[in-house]
C-alpha cells in the first residue's frame, strides 16, 4: 500500500472562464511526504485541494488519490478548509464542530456515542482546545476556530491531510505548535500532508518539497531548488529576488501566497 | 370548565396540535440555521393557494395545503434554486400564488369563513380523518428527519467540509424542503398561514438563545412549540378568543424570556463582545 503514491497528477489542467489556473501539472507525492503548496492569489491552490477531494473536476489530465480516482467522502482524507466566519448565534459548540469530522456524515442514530465523545475529548486536549470547546463556534477567535478545524481533520485518523492555510489567524506560538503537530503526524504516523500556505517560513523544518503554482506555469522540488531567484524569475517572467536572511526565505518582487476572498456563510438551496 | 377537554373536537385538536408542534419544534432549528424563515412563509402562502383551490373544487382545504406545499417544495428542489436568488424567486412566485388564492376563494360561496380558517388556523375543527392524516404525515416526517438529522446539520452548518466528507449536500437540501413542506402543512392546521412562523421559527429562535448545544436546542424548541400550542388551545377554549393569538403570544413570551435569561445561562460560554479576535465576515488578507 505504501508503494502507491498518496497523490499522482498526470498532465492535469484546470481552467476557469478567465484563463488557466494551472496547466499540464504532473506530480507524484509519495506517501509520508510533507508538501507545501505556494502561489499568488487565484493561482488555484484551493482548487487543487478541491480536485483531490472530488469537489472539482479537472479540465484535462488525470488525478489519483491513494491509487483511486478522487471521490467525495474519501475517509482516508482529513481536510482543514479555508477559514470562514460562523454566525455568532449559531447553536454549535466547538466540540460539535470537531465531532462532525468523526460521524457528521453518518445517517441515523449514533451507536457508539461514548467512544465518539472520548475521541473528541482526546483531540481537544491535543489541540489545547478544551477551554473553549463548549462555547459557540461563532464566538471564538479565528485562531481558536483553526485549532478546532485541525482537530476536526485529525479525528478521523486520516492517511492524507489537505490543509488550506491552517496557520491563518494563529499567533506565532500556536503556528509553531500546529506545525509541530502536523510534522509529528507526518513523521511518526507516515501521514501525507499537503499544506497550502502563503508563508513557507513556519514550515521550513517540516516540509520535504514545495509546489509553486504561478498562474499557468508551476514548479516542484526542494525549498532550495524552487525558491531561488532564477526559478521565480523564470516562472513569474519578471525579476524576482530570493534571499535567505537568518534562515528565513524572503522573496522580493513577487507575492508567494495569499488566498482568495472567503466565501460567505451559507449553504446551497 | 375542565369538562371541555372531554369533547371529541377538543381531544382531536389537542392530538393534532401536539403532533404539529413536535414536528415544527424539530424542523425549526434547521430552518433557523439555514436562514429559511422566508421560505417557510412562502410555503405556507403556497398552501393558502392550494387550500383555496381545494375549497373551490369542493375538497378539504387541508389536503389542498398539503398537496400545494409539497408540490412547491419539490419544484424548488428540482429547479435547484440557489440560495441567493431564492428569496426573490420565492417572493415573485408567491405574489402571484396569493393572487390566485384570492381568485379561487372569490369563486366559492363560503368565502369569508374558509379564508379565515386557512389564514388563521382551524385546529378546533379537526375531524377524525384530519387527525389520522396529521398523525400519518407527522410520523413519516419525524422518522425521515431522525435518519437524516446529523448529516443535515453538518451540511447546513459547514457545507463545504460536509460535501468533502461525502454528505450529499444538494440532495439533503431538497429532502429537507419536502419535510419542511410537511411540517408547514401540519402547522397551518393549528395556527394558519399567516402565523406559521410562530411555530416554525419562534420556538427555535428562543431555544438557541438558551443553549449552544445542538441536541438541547431541539429539546427546548419542541418544548416551546408544545407549551405554546397546548397553552394556546387551553386559552382559546376557556376564553373563546382565537387559538392563533394565544399560540403566538405564548411563543413570543418564550422568546422574550429566552432573550432575557439566555445571556445568563450562556454565561459560562462567551458572548460576541468578549471574543478576542472575532473572525470578520470577509477578511481581506
Amino acid at each position: 500500500m505504501s508503494d502507491t503514491p498518496a497523490i499522482t497528477l498526470d498532465q492535469a489542467s484546470l481552467r476557469f472562464d478567465h484563463g488557466p489556473l494551472w496547466d499540464g501539472l504532473s506530480l507524484a507525492v509519495p506517501q509520508g511526504e510533507f508538501l507545501a503548496v505556494l502561489g499568488p492569489n487565484g493561482s488555484g491552490k484551493t482548487s487543487l485541494l478541491r480536485v483531490l477531494l472530488g469537489l472539482q473536476r479537472l479540465n484535462a489530465g488525470r488525478a489519483r488519490v491513494l491509487g483511486h480516482l478522487p471521490h467525495r467522502g474519501n475517509q482516508a482524507i482529513g481536510y482543514v478548509p479555508q477559514q470562514r466566519a460562523f454566525d455568532p448565534d449559531l447553536p454549535l459548540r466547538g466540540r460539535d464542530l470537531v465531532r462532525f469530522g468523526l460521524d457528521g456524515n453518518r445517517w441515523g442514530f449514533m451507536r457508539n456515542a461514548r467512544g465518539a465523545e472520548r475521541d473528541v475529548e482526546e483531540m481537544l486536549a491535543l489541540l489545547d482546545a478544551r477551554a473553549f470547546a463548549d462555547s459557540p463556534v461563532g464566538r471564538l477567535s479565528g485562531g481558536e476556530q483553526q485549532r478546532l478545524r485541525v482537530a476536526q481533520a485529525l479525528i478521523g485518523r486520516p492517511q492524507l491531510l489537505l490543509c488550506d492555510e491552517p496557520l491563518l489567524s494563529l499567533d506565532l506560538n500556536y503556528q509553531q505548535t500546529i506545525v509541530q503537530l502536523f510534522s509529528e503526524w507526518n513523521r511518526r504516523r507516515g501521514v501525507t500532508v499537503i499544506f497550502v500556505t502563503h508563508d513557507v517560513n513556519p514550515l521550513l523544518t517540516a516540509i520535504d518539497r514545495v509546489l509553486l503554482l504561478a498562474g499557468g506555469p508551476w514548479a516542484v522540488g526542494g525549498v532550495d531548488d524552487v525558491l531561488t531567484s532564477e526559478t521565480l524569475t523564470h516562472l513569474y517572467r519578471r525579476p524576482v529576488e530570493v534571499e535567505r536572511i537568518k534562515g528565513r526565505v524572503v522573496v522580493l518582487g513577487a507575492e508567494l501566497g495569499g488566498h482568495e476572498p472567503l466565501h460567505m456563510h451559507g449553504g446551497t438551496v | 370548565m375542565t369538562s371541555l377537554w372531554h369533547y371529541a373536537f377538543v381531544q382531536h385538536a389537542l392530538a393534532a396540535g401536539v403532533m404539529a408542534a413536535i414536528l415544527a419544534g424539530c424542523v425549526g432549528p434547521i430552518v433557523t440555521i439555514r436562514n429559511m424563515a422566508f421560505a417557510v412563509h412562502g410555503l405556507a402562502e403556497v398552501g393558502f393557494t392550494g387550500a383555496a383551490g381545494a375549497v373551490m373544487l369542493g375538497a378539504s382545504p387541508m389536503i389542498g395545503v398539503l398537496t400545494a406545499t409539497f408540490a412547491a417544495a419539490a419544484a424548488i428542489g428540482i429547479l435547484g434554486v440557489r440560495l441567493r436568488e431564492r428569496d426573490v424567486a420565492i417572493g415573485s412566485v408567491l405574489a402571484f400564488g396569493i393572487g390566485l388564492g384570492v381568485l379561487f376563494l372569490s369563486l366559492t360561496k363560503r368565502y369569508a369563513a374558509e379564508a379565515f380558517s386557512i389564514l388563521f388556523g382551524s385546529i378546533l375543527a379537526v375531524s377524525q380523518e384530519d387527525l389520522l392524516r396529521v398523525a400519518f404525515v407527522g410520523t413519516i416526517a419525524l422518522a425521515a428527519l431522525a435518519v437524516i438529522y446529523r448529516p443535515l446539520r453538518f451540511a447546513s452548518v459547514d457545507p463545504e467540509v460536509a460535501e468533502a466528507r461525502g454528505v450529499p449536500v444538494r440532495l439533503l437540501s431538497s429532502v429537507f424542503l419536502l419535510l419542511l413542506a410537511l411540517a408547514v402543512s401540519e402547522a397551518v392546521q393549528v395556527v394558519g398561514v399567516l402565523l406559521i412562523l410562530t411555530l416554525l421559527v419562534v420556538p427555535s429562535a428562543a431555544a438557541q438563545r438558551l443553549t449552544p448545544q445542538p441536541r438541547l436546542v431541539v429539546v427546548y424548541s419542541v418544548g416551546v412549540a408544545l407549551v405554546s400550542t397546548v397553552g394556546g388551545l387551553a386559552g382559546a377554549i376557556y376564553t373563546s378568543l382565537p387559538v392563533g393569538f394565544f399560540v403566538s403570544a405564548f411563543s413570543f413570551a418564550a422568546y422574550l424570556l429566552a432573550r432575557v435569561i439566555g445571556p445568563r445561562l450562556m454565561g459560562g460560554t462567551r458572548t460576541a463582545a468578549h471574543a478576542e479576535h472575532p473572525v470578520a465576515p470577509i477578511p481581506g488578507k
